[in-house]
């Protein structure tokens, strides 16, 4: 093994050399050799419990040598891809001029993505897939942006963002099962409510730094579920909550007949129509979302959690109140979370504690840091991507997770920093520049 | 120790476990002047420093902060953020902590929360954009303008304060605890790995801060000229104690001292003598 | 009492397989500084090796269980061991001096590939086994109730206090453990006085994965069954146990499992089973209100 440690070592100590064929097949036959004890019981056995329950096992001999030809045979490619690139980390794929280019053409991307995502449903009318993988696109950039305010610009790493969507959605979903409230009124309680506990989570972990506020908030998001799970008299437990209002628009609800939005407008039913709604209804909400992010920036309270994420002792050193200012970003945080849980609650119909798993909080928290921590645009490009990607993967069904986390590994590796790696200032006098990630602080948590 | 003293020290001590870094330690520093705390490393003062501004809770003693129009803190019983927003004492580190990820503008803009924060109506003016806002904003933008323009760094206003050369991340630090408006200002050896001339430059801009905000200033410094150049008092502690104080010339000639540098580090020693030369 | 007592005695094997599982995830965290959220699914594959190598002695014939768990154990540390180590080989070691937060999501997605390719490897249907050891003690009986100690009980609690031993030992006498011990100081200065950085965590990656392999045995063998999705609640239990006691600290890591495995057994047995997990959670989330740094950890001086 020990040749083939030595080629991953930093990029900073990285001697350029050519290897020989004969040093790529070795590092090749190791990673076989790894692979094969690897694999060899979890892929060349296959146990299942029998008829009778007892376990019984056969062998699979084939896949195991096949996988093992794969290691070997991938383990070639790259090494030679790494020899054509040369080392990781000093990789320069795209020419500086061309990447000038693209910082141009950034610029562009962000109206230009805005005005298509406008254009969605009526390019799209009648694809309804294409709608509703737009409408679940779009509740991912909006959760993003949620939490991104907290990990992104506070700092404060969140591992149980879900529970705050889950807050949302359940808040709508009761107060519209059990006392008949219309979906306007809801979003604002289940915001409210979502916020509310935010602060509930947020007072616990003030004191708390790092990684035992990442295991504090994956916690919280635990108990939440669980909550939901065994308060059955309440939530339905496992059942969930069948029988959510669909929103209507304004009062009047999107349904076939004399009452329905169409006929007051005069045009045909379609339940296309509904979908479209729902469609501007989540974009609405996420640009709401997005508008009020950037304003908070450049607000006082926003450029205390931004440097609250790079120094807090020097905050406090300034007069900054860290407690009220952490306190904020969760629960402006969660009340996005909120949001788009009573959007999701309505937009299903249906809820139960499946949907807010830890996975869910995970590929949130993939999202905002692949997008680059703090950065809007970069968000919304994460959140296509890896939820474009994964619908890609769904005729995979059981290999969709793995080919998740396999892209989620090769994706932080590939990028680190994220997509859009670098900050805008929130005020200039003569030129906004775009500040390196290099700088710009991760923060506490 | 004349009577208008803006901040009294009175029998500070701060033990961390078996050590006392500070130990019985009293004196004043006065209004609209520098005071300098000086001594051997390991001495207590970033200690003293840190009782001051909140960070360290003293194990005993008290610290009196008077302002101008006479009202009185007692600066150990508040805690961390407060020191500086209703004390008014603002500080530099040791260790430069800047908010390196923000520009130099912005560093100033954050420095001004308190104030911010209440002409943003708590966020809620500000996130409709009410006029009064915007106002005060262009008031903060102008305050650190003329600030940036001080230390000579106006045109880099919109760098990154971490992509700044390490003297010019000296005088923003500075600048950022002048922008809190503070009545007493606690500089941990600004002149630390500056140049000669960078600390020439520092000692002006301190007069100077003396002289237009009038405000009082604490500092703790290693590099004798800018102490006895800009000093009206010096204090000297060593092993946690105050072993002399007074004039910069008092302190310079006094035996004890020289013997305290000698004791503890010979380079100190030379510099003492030798900025009297 | 009795059922007191009884209680007592799962809580402390319960509390022993989450003390093996959060020493791995302590040791990374000391040296690596960060939480490998990938260390329940390997206590998963420990079990799954575990079954497979069990299965596969048992229809060859061998009978001897003394000798059947021995080759078993050895068997799934070694794989899994190595499991541990082509994680830290291709998720982590590549971004080992980056930004902190991405070899933090980089270990979540490699505990997503790991619980997922059991899943496809093996099938996501609960694997059971028949009772592998049978029979134990009767410690008390009154009253009608019967306070037992099963031999399953007593051969994890004793290859517990065993590896605990062995590993502490490690630790404090050997020249591996003297490296793990400098890395976890100053990586840097380690590496300048010669110690081989990459091979020390990559030791400790192994190290923490062969012990979550003896607790995915023990798992087995105390609860017969196996199945692909086991891996993150006892992963995140057991990192509340290494939070708990304080993470970095080895002897934190122990005392935090035993307290995890005894406030879910008694809650369990007093209050409600549903609610088990919360309480653990809860009392987490309430402990380090009071001790942020954990129940034995090194408080936190915050220099300025």
């Amino acid at each position: 093994m020990g040749d083939g440690v030595t080629t991953a070592a930093p990029a900073l100590t990285q001697i350029p050399r050519a290897p020989g064929i004969a040093f790529i097949l070795k590092k090749a036959l190791i990673s076989a050799l790894v692979a094969l004890v690897l694999f060899s019981l979890m892929i060349g056995i296959r146990t299942e419990a029998g008829p009778t329950g007892q376990l019984i096992y056969w062998t699979r001999f084939g896949d195991l040598a096949a996988m093992v030809a794969a290691v070997f045979g991938g383990s070639i490619i790259v090494e030679l891809l790494r020899q054509w690139w040369g080392p990781v980390g000093t990789i320069r794929i795209i020419p500086p001029r061309l990447q000038s280019t693209l910082a141009v053409a950034r610029r562009g991307i962000a109206p230009v993505l805005l005005i298509f995502t406008f254009l969605v449903p009526v390019i799209f009318y009648d694809q309804r897939y294409i709608l509703d993988l737009g409408i679940l696109v779009l509740t991912y950039v909006m959760l993003g942006w949620g939490l991104n305010v907290v990990v992104g610009l506070a700092g404060l790493l969140d591992l149980g963002y879900v529970a705050f969507y889950a807050v949302g959605a359940y808040s709508y979903a009761l107060l519209a099962t059990n006392f008949g409230l219309s979906f306007w009124v809801c979003l604002p309680l289940a915001g409210i409510l979502a916020a509310f506990w935010g602060m509930m989570l947020g007072f616990p972990v003030l004191r708390l730094r790092g990684d035992y506020l990442a295991i504090v908030t994956l916690a919280f998001g635990e108990i939440i579920r669980l909550v939901i799970i065994n308060w059955q008299s309440l939530t339905g437990g496992p059942n969930g909550v069948s029988g959510i209002p669909r929103p209507t628009f304004f009062g009047i609800p999107l349904v076939p007949g004399p009452d329905g939005l169409a006929a007051k407008l005069g045009i045909e039913f379609s339940p296309t129509h509904r979908i479209v709604f729902l469609f501007y209804l989540i974009l609405g909400l996420a640009l709401l979302t997005n508008w009020v992010t950037i304003r908070l920036r450049r607000l006082p309270i926003g450029r205390a959690w931004e440097a609250l994420r790079e120094d807090e002792v020097a905050c406090r050193a300034l007069g900054i109140n860290i407690t009220t200012t952490k306190l904020t970003a969760f629960a402006t945080g969660a009340m996005f979370g909120g949001f788009a849980g009573a959007f999701f609650a309505t937009r299903q119909g249906f809820i139960s504690p499946e949907s807010f798993t830890f996975q869910e909080s995970a590929l949130v928290l993939a999202i905002v840091v692949l997008g680059g921590m703090g950065s809007q645009l970069g968000v919304a490009l994460a959140a296509l991507t890896m939820i474009g990607g994964f619908e890609l993967f769904r005729g995979l069904e059981q290999y969709r997770m793995l080919v998740f986390g396999v892209a989620m590994v090769l994706l932080m590796i590939w990028r680190p920093r994220g997509l859009i790696g670098h900050r805008a200032p929130t005020v200039f006098l003569r030129h906004s520049q775009a500040i390196s990630s290099d700088l710009v602080k991760e923060g506490h948590g | 120790m004349s009577g208008d003293s803006i901040l009294t020290v009175d029998r500070l001590s701060m033990r961390f476990g078996g050590i006392v870094a500070v130990n019985d330690l009293s004196f004043g520093a006065e209004r609209r002047k520098i005071t300098a705390l000086i001594g051997p490393n390991g001495a207590g003062k970033t200690t003293v420093f840190n009782c001051i501004t909140g960070f360290y809770k003293p194990t005993s003693g008290m610290m009196r902060l008077i302002h101008d129009d006479g009202r009185a803190f007692q600066l150990e019983r508040l805690n961390d953020f407060r020191i500086s927003k209703l004390a008014k004492v603002a500080r530099t580190f040791q260790n430069i902590r800047l908010f390196p990820g923000m520009t130099a503008l912005e560093n100033l803009m954050v420095a001004q929360h308190n104030a911010l924060m209440l002409a943003s109506g708590l966020t809620f003016l500000g996130l409709i954009g009410a006029p009064s806002w915007r106002a005060a904003e262009k008031r903060a933008i102008d305050l650190a303008q003329l600030w940036l323009d001080r230390i000579g760094l106006l045109d880099r206003a919109d760098d990154a304060a971490g992509n700044l050369p390490y003297g010019d991340q000296r005088r923003l630090e500075i600048a950022r605890a002048m922008c809190t408006e503070p009545a007493l200002l606690c500089l941990d050896e600004p002149a630390a790995g500056l140049n000669t001339r960078e600390s020439a430059a520092l000692s002006e801009l301190l007069l100077s801060i003396r002289a237009d905000q009038g405000t009082s200033i604490l500092l703790i410094e290693h590099d004798m000229s800018v102490v006895m150049e800009i000093s009206d008092h010096v204090v000297v502690m060593d092993y946690g104690v105050k072993i002399a104080e007074g004039t910069p010339q008092d302190v310079r000639d006094d035996p004890r001292v020289i013997a305290a540098y000698l004791g503890a580090d010979e380079e100190e020693a030379i510099a003492v003598m030798e900025s009297g030369a | 009492m009795d059922y007191f007592a009884q209680q007592l005695i799962n809580g402390i094997v319960l509390g022993s397989i989450y003390g093996l599982i959060a020493i791995g995830y302590t040791m990374v965290y000391g040296i690596v500084g960060m939480i490998n959220f990938a260390h329940g699914d390997i206590f998963m594959i420990g079990g799954f090796i575990a079954l497979i190598s069990f299965l596969i002695l048992v229809s060859i014939g061998l009978t001897v269980v003394p000798v059947i768990l021995l080759i078993v154990l050895l068997v799934s540390m070694a794989i899994t061991a190595l499991y541990g180590w082509t994680v830290e080989r291709i998720a982590y070691r590549p971004l080992r001096h980056s930004f902190r937060l991405a070899p933090m999501l980089s270990a979540i997605g490699m505990s997503f590939v790991l619980s997922n390719y059991s899943q496809v490897a093996q099938g996501a249907r609960v694997k059971p086994v028949p009772p592998i050891i049978t029979g134990g003690y009767t410690l008390l009986e009154q009253n009608g109730f019967v306070v037992r100690l099963s031999n399953v009980q007593i051969i994890v609690v004793v290859t517990t206090i065993v590896l605990l031993a062995i590993f502490t030992w490690l630790v404090a006498r050997t020249r591996l453990g003297r490296d793990m011990r400098a890395c976890e100081q100053d990586q840097t200065m380690a590496a300048l006085l010669g110690v081989d950085v990459d091979r020390t965590i990559s030791m400790t990656f192994v190290i923490g994965a062969a012990l979550a392999a003896v607790a995915g045995m023990m798992y087995l063998l105390y609860y017969g069954l196996v199945d692909f999705y086991m891996g993150f609640v006892a992963g995140i239990k057991a990192f509340t146990a290494a939070v708990l006691g304080g993470i970095g600290s080895l002897p934190g890591a122990m005392l935090g499992g035993l307290a995890i495995g005894l406030i879910e057994t008694l809650w369990s047995a007093y209050f409600s089973v549903e609610y088990k997990d919360v309480a653990a959670f809860s009392i987490l989330i309430i402990v380090l209100i009071f001790l942020p740094t954990g129940l034995l950890g090194r408080p936190e001086v915050e220099k300025v």
